[in-house]
């Protein structure tokens, strides 16, 4: 039962967050679309911190080596998105400019 | 010391949310940026400190791998490259979730108490996240060239791919169903057969449907992310999963609409790649076409009160950004007002016409949109399309058996004169003739987009 009731609880926060998703992500204009989806790219980039969560639970116990292959494979992949996007992200964000704006 | 990580967690979530709804006008995206960063470093550190950094090692390797990685590439991507790009990117977080869910596997096998919410989420992030990686890597390599971008189809495709289908859900049913369990063999072979349905899936789209299947892998890496947070019980993961699911969701269902398809026709129809005979635009014979030469298009333009340029994928492959925004300079210093008309679909992903004038230093207040740019046309001089093709078609607005009948295109045909930059009279990606090269309000200019731009500039600076 309580089982239920946190999944309920989980589904919540799901449905309430792909709503504020379509909200916020509905104002975002055209000229802005490739940088939106490299910030949505280093967003899920927060796969990293499931992949630091689950080596936690995982290396807490006995582990061999192919888990920790994988372990560093995830982790690797995860660190990939949340640098790599953020990166990229902030390099095509500073080449939108203003008409008039200062001249450097 | 729960609750404290909890509230802080979501002070991250408000840093994501807000940092994203701050991409919303070009002033101000990149705080939005920042703080989405923000948001990330303090989610990570709090991370660390739940989990006591066990791992530590793993980590640190996958910091400094990853992170070398992803900085380095984004520091040296081409801006062209960009959709290549961020399909790696999408390629990557599927993967990782599909990771995280065999070592979730692992640690279910070793006794750890497992639920039915458990179980299901770990079999649906490793499929979705399997799709991911697998049609994202396709898609890469399509858009580097390293594979024909042209659709591979091959009879009874469609028969192969549902039947792999239908394998994934029987494993998934019987994983499932054998709760406790484990079976090593079903899980292996959900993994397996994930992938291959990935790679097939992505095979037989080609070109110019890039935007959509982009879009589209990006909500299932979003997704795959979502459902990796319902496994391991964090809020955090199905929130930004949430997020970015969302947010593919909504560019997929935008770039259908420019391309006035459904998004099943999109994966299953491999457009332009065969039936459908072709439509004849009125004669049937050869197009009638009138060529013109740089000096004359140079005075056309150096004359004009108002030029719209159109920019297309043609435009990234000869990578003319640059070359067109030194034209457009010239143009400006002679009084001539130059606005740019940006069709949804232009280019191989969202928004990515305007990543590269943005590149060049092209104002984003001169970068119309659809919307805006077609009231334009009746009172412009000239429309100077470069490296477009379909996205122009009128045979879109009134030939009723043209594939791409009732897509949304740009007017230009309403402009006084058209100028079209074409290296060769091939038809566009979808093989449709084009009308609009035989207008007799149209002129060609035939060559590589980057070389004529220059030689229009030059032929400008001399007038």
């Amino acid at each position: 039962m309580n089982d239920i009731a946190h999944l309920i609880q989980l589904l919540t926060v799901l449905l309430l967050a792909v709503f504020v998703g379509f909200e916020v992500i509905s104002k975002v204009p055209t000229t802005l679309h490739t940088p939106l989806m490299s910030a949505t790219n280093a967003i899920h980039g927060i796969v990293f911190i499931g992949a630091i969560l689950v080596v936690g639970a995982l290396f807490a116990g006995p582990t061999s080596p192919l888990l920790a292959i994988i372990s560093i494979a995830a982790l690797t992949l995860g660190a990939i998105n949340v640098f790599g996007g953020f990166a990229v992200t902030e390099r095509m964000l500073q080449m939108f400019k203003k008409k008039e704006g200062p001249r450097s | 010391m729960i609750v404290a990580l909890s509230l802080v967690n979501l002070v991250a979530v408000a840093l994501f949310i807000f940092g994203l709804h701050q991409l919303n006008s070009p002033p101000t995206a990149r705080a939005g940026n920042r703080l989405a960063m923000l948001g990330m470093a303090i989610a990570l550190v709090s991370t660390l400190l739940q989990t006591q950094g066990i791992g530590w090692w793993a980590i640190l390797i996958g910091v400094i791998l990853g992170g070398t990685i992803g900085i380095v590439a984004a520091l040296r991507v081409k801006m062209t490259a960009m959709p290549q790009m961020v399909a790696l990117y999408n390629g990557a977080g599927g993967g990782a979730a599909a990771l995280i869910s065999t070592l979730e596997f692992f640690v279910l096998a070793s006794g750890k108490g497992e639920n039915a919410v458990i179980s299901v989420s770990l079999v649906l992030s490793a499929i979705i996240g399997c799709l991911s990686f697998a049609g994202s890597i396709i898609a890469f390599l399509k858009l580097q060239e390293l594979m024909t971008g042209r659709p591979i189809t091959y009879p009874g495709q469609q028969v192969v791919n549902g039947a792999i289908l239908i394998a994934i859900l029987l494993l998934a049913g019987w994983f499932i169903a054998t709760l406790g369990t484990m079976p090593m063999l079903a899980f292996l072979g959900l993994l397996l057969c994930s992938l291959l349905l990935g790679v097939l899936f992505v095979l037989p789209i080609g070109g110019a449907d890039m935007p959509v299947v982009i879009s589209l892998l990006n909500s299932f890496t979003g997704l795959a992310v979502a459902v990796t947070g319902f496994e391991i019980d964090s809020p955090l993961l199905i929130i930004c999963g949430a997020l970015v699911g969302a947010s593919g969701t909504l560019l997929t269902v935008m770039m259908g609409k420019a391309m006035n398809r459904p998004l099943t026709n999109v994966l299953f129809g491999a457009f332009g790649s065969g039936g459908g005979g072709e439509p004849a635009a009125g004669s049937g014979g050869p197009q009638q076409i009138r060529s013109a030469s740089a000096d004359d298009v140079a005075i056309m333009l150096a004359y004009a009160s108002k030029v719209i340029f159109v920019p297309g994928y043609g435009m990234a492959v000869a990578q003319a950004q640059h070359s067109v925004k030194a034209l457009a300079d010239q143009l400006e210093k002679r009084g001539v007002q130059v606005l740019y008309a940006i069709h949804p679909v232009a280019g191989r992903m969202p928004g990515h016409m305007n990543v590269l004038l943005a590149e060049s230093n092209v104002p984003y207040e001169q970068l119309l949109d659809m919307e805006d740019a077609n009231p334009e046309f009746p009172t412009t001089d000239v429309a100077l399309v470069i490296g477009a093709n379909d996205v122009t078609n009128p045979a879109a607005r009134n030939v009723k058996s043209s594939p791409i009948y009732g897509m949304p295109i740009l007017d230009v045909d309403k402009a006084a004169n058209v100028i079209v930059l074409k290296r060769s009279m091939r038809s566009g990606f979808a093989g449709i003739d084009n009308p609009l090269y035989e207008m007799p309000n149209t002129s060609m200019l035939f060559g590589d987009a980057k070389a004529s731009v220059d030689a229009l500039t030059s032929a400008v600076k001399a007038l």
